[in-house]
């Protein structure tokens, strides 16, 4: 399979946007590299929708956050990038995701054959209860990959910053690990695959302060190779680590009893925090809401 | 709230938090009762198993040893008892049951427990277990009426039997081909427990084909089971279908116990549904899987209706190691000789004989069990 060729070199690539600036103010959305692309994104668990038209941008080698209050649809929304919701029954995407130009939902797309480029860590740590070695070789493994395994979980490992705390016992089960260490692990594992996107999906809620900070300062030194975007419940992180943040909330329709997930606002992180366009954004992020 | 509440005393006395008397007794009397229910099945076992070795014993002791090996078989009446006559027939019929139940029973678990959609699983699990409540005397005569002739019978004669042996053949060609995989994987020091434990199972997969296939051959080139009557593959086969259902739902319930976490990571990480189901789902549920087989060879070990009706031979019979002839496995050699009017009547040790290949079949399923929890403690990947 071409992946078996393509996945230690995409490890290696070379950092082309580390050159970039921080600028305080960046391009519009629209003038940068984009990765993903949604218009008028829908997602129905058979007849309830969860999450309702929603539109936005996501910019290249940045980190973008979805934050908003419990049951807003933003891991829904997060799961629609991977095709992660087709693993649930009943569940249905309409409306259009574009990834680097391509239909992300056209029938020829094989979803395998995405998460292979987009890969995921968990709101849990959900390592295999493997050696720490076979769960970070599992992702090439799967794509037929035989050689070079231990440069990949080396390079993987380095890159998740665990290397050091593990490279004496790698045939150990992963599940010796702390939780802040299986996160990290997590994250190698899904690094190991070679992908383009990091979807993290609340990826330290289970976590303490200190593994916290691990997590965020991992992400943003590898944020210069990849496309993050993270759903987040702590507005602090969000604030921390994003470059552009997305906003959702819940529209509660008390006559129907529905609770349908909206995106009520875009912008770079810094222009979210501090001057929000939207009366909902400011309400939530200074604490008056959720 | 607060005109709800009691008006408490400034002090408690113990008397005041103390249990009433005849509560307590009552709880005692409950207590007691039911310890000595636990007690009762114990004690039944024990008093089974103190009966089993001591007639049992008597056999041992008492018996002429020369007339129990090497003889030309199985005449408990006539004082002649050669064991490996009884033995030799309950391991066929157990590994033919093995090569039916195993992959179709194994395959259904997979399929019901990655695969299915919730309607197919609403109609299918049922359906599999209505096939274990299916009483074992009607299995019985279904092998012996139906896969006696139609499936066991040509063999020795027509192209069926050519046609069998082939496909067998290509199934142990695949088994040895996923077999030499998992071993080269293994081998390679990748370490994956995977690699060992799907290498042990191809392995064992293999030697149980080519038994079948290699006697199926024998039988199709040596023109064995020139009639229609019962065999020991007719019983086998019956055997194993009896045996799915069990296979199927403890292996089933196993891999449904794997969290669906560590699939979602499975399928994040690009693997596909068999992926996941082969390296992540069954090392996971191996410690449910192993039982599910240990359960399924006890359970064909010890089936008598099937193997005494459509076995081919009761009461006594002639050293036999061909699946296509009659045979008398442990099982049918006890309840043929206990079974009719003149049960157990023959020579001083006909009817201790039986405790003897009971207790034989005791140890069997016994030793099964250990090297089952050996085997599990070794390679379990808990999660």
């Amino acid at each position: 399979m071409s992946m078996t060729d393509e996945a230690p070199r995409l490890i290696e690539r070379p950092v082309a946007a580390a050159a970039e600036p921080q600028a305080a103010e960046p391009p519009p959305a629209a003038e940068r590299d984009v990765v993903f692309r949604s218009h008028d994104v829908n997602v129905y668990y058979g007849a309830f929708r969860a999450v309702r038209d929603v539109t936005f941008d996501v910019p290249k080698n940045e980190i973008m956050a979805l934050i908003g209050p419990s049951g807003c649809g933003k891991s829904t929304v997060l799961r629609c990038y991977n095709r992660m919701n087709d693993l649930i029954k009943d569940a249905r995407v309409t409306g259009a995701i574009t990834y680097r130009g391509t239909d992300l939902y056209d029938e020829r797309v094989d979803p395998v054959e995405v998460r292979r480029r987009i890969g995921m860590v968990f709101q849990k740590p959900n390592p295999f209860p493997k050696s720490i070695y076979d769960n970070v070789a599992y992702g090439p493994r799967v794509a037929g990959q035989k050689k070079g395994l231990d440069d990949v979980v080396e390079s993987s490992l380095r890159k998740a910053a665990l290397w050091e705390e593990v490279n004496d016992r790698l045939n150990d089960s992963a599940l010796g690990l702390s939780g802040g260490q299986q996160q990290r692990l997590c994250i190698a594992r899904a690094i190991a695959v070679g992908p383009d996107v990091l979807l993290m999906d609340e990826p330290c809620s289970a976590l303490d302060p200190i593994a916290t900070a691990r997590i965020e300062d991992l992400m943003q030194e590898i944020k210069q190779d990849y496309t993050i975007m993270i759903v987040t419940h702590n507005m602090q992180q969000a604030a921390r680590v994003s470059d552009t943040t997305a906003f959702f909330t819940a529209d509660v329709r008390s006559e129907n009893d529905t609770r349908t997930g909206i995106l009520v606002e875009v912008d770079t992180t810094q222009k979210m925090f501090s001057n929000p366009a939207d009366e909902r954004t400011e309400n939530y992020v200074t604490g008056r809401f959720g | 709230m607060t005109d709800m509440s009691v008006a408490y005393p400034e002090r408690l006395t113990v008397d005041q938090l103390q249990i009433a008397p005849s509560r307590r007794h009552r709880e005692a009397i409950i207590r007691y009762t039911l310890l000595v229910t636990a007690l009762v099945s114990v004690l039944v076992s024990a008093l089974i198993v103190w009966i089993l070795l001591r007639e049992a014993w008597t056999f041992i002791t008492e018996v002429v040893w020369a007339d129990t090996w090497g003889q030309q078989g199985w005449f408990p009446r006539r004082g002649l008892y050669d064991i490996p006559t009884i033995i030799v027939p309950s391991l066929i019929v157990t590994g033919i049951a093995m090569v039916v139940a195993g992959p179709l029973g194994l395959g259904a678990a997979v399929y019901l427990s990655e695969y299915a959609n919730r309607r197919v699983r609403s109609w299918l699990k049922p359906a599999l277990e209505i096939l274990a409540g299916i009483p074992s005397v009607v299995l019985g005569f279904f092998a012996l009426t139906w896969i006696a002739p139609n499936l066991v019978g040509p063999i020795g004669r027509n192209t069926f039997g050519v046609i069998g042996a082939v496909i067998l053949l290509g199934y142990a060609a695949v088994s040895a081909g996923i077999a030499k995989a998992k071993i080269k994987q293994y081998r390679e020091g990748v370490a994956d427990p995977s690699a060992r434990v799907g290498a042990v199972a191809s392995l064992a997969m293999l030697v149980a084909v080519f038994a079948v296939a290699g006697a199926w051959i024998l039988g199709v080139w040596l023109d064995f089971a020139p009639n229609n009557a019962g065999s020991l593959a007719a019983a086998g086969i019956g055997v194993g279908i009896l045996t799915i259902p069990l296979v199927a739902s403890i292996s089933e319930d196993a891999m449904a116990a794997v969290p669906d976490s560590l699939r979602e990571a499975s399928a994040g990480l690009g693997a596909r549904k068999m992926a996941t189901a082969t390296t992540v789902v069954l090392p996971a549920a191996i410690s449910g899987i192993v039982a599910a087989f240990i359960v399924a060879i006890s359970r064909a070990i010890g089936e008598t209706m099937v193997v005494f009706m459509a076995g081919g031979a009761a009461d006594a019979a002639r050293f036999t190691d061909s699946p296509f002839e009659g045979g008398l496995t442990m099982t049918a050699a006890i309840a043929s000789l206990a079974s009719g009017t003149d049960s157990v009547v023959g020579e001083g040790l006909t009817f201790q004989s039986l405790y003897f290949v009971g207790l034989l079949l005791f140890l069997f399923t016994l030793t099964l069990n250990i090297i089952a929890a050996r085997f599990v403690s070794k390679v379990r990947e808990a999660y």
